[in-house]
């Protein structure tokens, strides 16, 4: 219904978060050498969401985007964390 | 407004664009055009869907093999399944009646992503060819139920990967669609077309829309598991490598309950918008079935596992599906009060789209009270698997979903063809596929409650009754069908010339010519506060 303005980022901030997403790949390949036991796959899943953040916030525009996105954006993130709580109550409570 | 129609006149049927022929169709991004291509491709594997499941039918006329052995019966219930879900219902009013007249509805020209439309029919198709590869081509056809449950999916022989990749294409296509129509509500409305002023029809599909974006991956990256595992054997499910089946179930469900109300959503939009207008009176509780809606969408989401109840899943995860399950019901039923309050005192023009809307409502209203007794824990353990779950699933998918497509297609025909189509002819078909719908379906209700398992081609003595009196239904159905079908594609080139407004609705769509012109509106529209989608007098 209305026009709205578009962000120019310059395009040396996408080169300095691409670096960044290839500094954090290569950092998770570089710490499954390290034996960690359980907390493996947790810090995979930390670089990803630390990368994830990255794209939704600079490459997808997040930030710059009115709060009406980014509440879109929460909303499904709750809906994943309901989702995983619930399927959980399977898990935990299976006799 | 326009008072003409505009059949010889330049409108998306005739127009001439940059291809000819053929070519102008199926690379064509005008929405209605893309909605016609789906309208098409959908009746034509409607109707594969129907001979399927008269042969399943004919095959239970008698006890014992009748016209086929149980392994054909398999694949035959198996290929009904994935074809009637993936390729007729999940994409059924969204991608037709979304396509054609939801841009039109909120005063657009066309939606946000022409191109991507045009790309998401092209994904449709090409998921239908995938998965007719894996019927034709192989070791045999897929026999698993269109659940494609592990561990079965990833030890059968058959050729099961064709169609787990044609699933994807074509959860792929439903994406896209979603994503195209939330972007389009979102930001093609017309200037004063607020979100109090959306004609319902398009709010079910804002919420439908929001469900294919946020479920179907999850679909999506499931079967890949499977896939995976059939190639792989990468343990994921297979209880044999440490996987865990029931997760396969839990993914699964947690896209496909969802998926029913993708189906059922525009349905009840469609039947928002044929209401008032047959009953020419303001929809009681706009604001009602917009929250309703939403929270059918919300909440709707969560409930997935009452479809494993009887899975092996925990106490607590079952006491908490079963309440939202109930709690999922409130919804659907403040909806259908409001229907029948719309009809309360209202100038009720009885006319063939409502025959459809008020069937709509009975036989839903029955596959919803059914509902409820399977997402009772313990009744559930009962007819678990019974023909009482195909009853109730057919009621609500086939009776709910199909009876508001039928209602929908009568309502708009008018406005997508410019000609009318016809209606003592209309009536009849309804009338027949009514008494075939109920004579088809009611009786599994009973075979269920008395103990016959659903997915058998072979039954007990006891059951001939019943089954008998079924198949005769899909025989009355058919016929019905049929006669709706030669009335439709008949009236589409010969109808009489359609006038603008038919049913003297209030929603823009009837505001331009029929059939509309190829960018729907001469001048953009506009809406004053006194404008309303349901602002009868």
């Amino acid at each position: 219904m209305s026009e709205e303005k578009h962000h120019i980022v310059p395009y040396r901030l996408y080169v300095i978060i691409l670096l960044a997403l290839l500094a954090l790949t290569f950092s998770s390949i570089a710490i499954t050498e390290i034996e960690l036991g359980v907390y493996t796959v947790a810090g995979a899943l930390l670089f990803a969401i630390i990368k994830s953040y990255l794209v939704l916030t600079y490459f997808m525009h997040l930030k710059y985007d009115k709060p009406y996105i980014k509440i879109m954006v929460l909303f499904v993130f709750a809906i994943f964390v309901v989702v995983l709580v619930i399927t959980m109550l399977d898990y935990l409570y299976r006799v | 407004m326009p008072t003409t129609n505009a059949v010889n006149g330049s409108n998306y049927l005739t127009y001439q664009g940059k291809y000819k022929g053929l070519l102008g169709w199926i690379l064509s991004t005008d929405h209605k055009r893309i909605g016609l291509l789906y309208l098409y491709s959908i009746c034509v594997m409607f109707c594969v869907g129907v001979l399927l499941g008269l042969a399943m039918k004919f095959e239970l006329l008698a006890p014992g093999k009748t016209i086929m052995d149980a392994q054909t019966y398999n694949a035959t219930f198996t290929v009904h399944g994935v074809i009637m879900i993936f390729m007729v219902v999940i994409p059924g009013l969204p991608a037709v009646f979304g396509n054609l007249m939801m841009p039109i509805m909120i005063g657009a020209e066309d939606v946000a992503f022409p191109k991507l439309n045009l790309l998401s029919w092209w994904l449709y198709v090409l998921g239908v060819i995938l998965v007719l590869c894996a019927l034709i081509f192989g070791e045999g056809t897929p026999d698993t139920g269109w659940t494609f449950y592990a561990p079965y999916s990833f030890k059968t022989g058959t050729n099961l990967l064709p169609a787990i990749f044609g699933a994807f294409v074509l959860g792929f296509s439903s994406i896209l669609t979603g994503l195209n129509f939330l972007v389009t509500i979102h930001r093609e409305r017309c200037p004063g077309m607020k979100w109090t002023k959306l004609p319902l029809f398009v709010w079910t599909l804002y919420g439908t829309a929001w469900i294919q974006l946020l479920a179907t991956p999850v679909v999506g990256i499931t079967l890949v598991l499977v896939a995976l595992e059939r190639l792989f054997n990468i343990g994921v499910f297979d209880p044999a490598l440490g996987g865990d089946p029931i997760l396969y179930q839990h993914l699964f469900w947690i896209y496909s309950h969802p998926a029913v109300y993708i189906m059922i959503l525009p349905a009840m939009g469609a039947i928002s918008e044929i209401i008032p207008t047959f009953s020419q009176k303001h929809i009681f509780g706009y604001k009602a079935i917009i929250a309703s809606t939403l929270s059918i969408a919300f909440v709707g989401y969560l409930v997935w596992g009452h479809h494993m109840f009887t899975a092996g899943m925990s106490g607590t995860a079952q006491y908490y599906f079963s309440l939202l399950t109930f709690i999922v019901s409130i919804p659907s039923a403040i909806k259908v009060f409001n229907w029948i309050s719309t009809m309360y005192k209202g100038s009720i023009n009885i006319q063939t789209p409502f025959y459809w809307a008020v069937s709509f409502i009975f036989v839903f209203m029955v596959g919803g009270l059914s509902g409820l007794v399977l997402g009772a824990l313990a009744a559930d353990i009962y007819v678990h698997d019974t023909a009482f779950v195909v009853a109730h699933f057919h009621y609500i998918v086939f009776g709910g979903t199909g009876f508001a497509f039928f209602a929908a297609i009568h309502y708009w025909f008018p406005k997508i063809f410019g000609r009318m189509y016809d209606t003592a002819w209309a009536n009849i078909g309804w009338l027949v596929f009514t008494i075939g719908f109920l004579a088809l379906y009611s009786p599994m209700f009973y075979l269920g409650m008395m103990g016959m398992p659903r997915r058998y081609y072979d039954y007990l003595p006891e059951f001939h009754g019943g089954n008998i009196l079924s198949t005769f239904g899909s025989w009355i159905m058919v016929t019905g069908f049929i006669i709706i079908l030669v009335n439709l594609i008949r009236s589409a080139k010969k109808g009489e010339p359609a006038e603008v407004n038919p049913w003297k609705s209030k929603t823009l769509e009837w505001t331009v010519p029929s059939p509309p012109p190829v960018l729907n509106f001469e001048t953009e529209p506009f809406l004053t506060e006194e404008d309303g989608p349901y602002n009868y007098e």
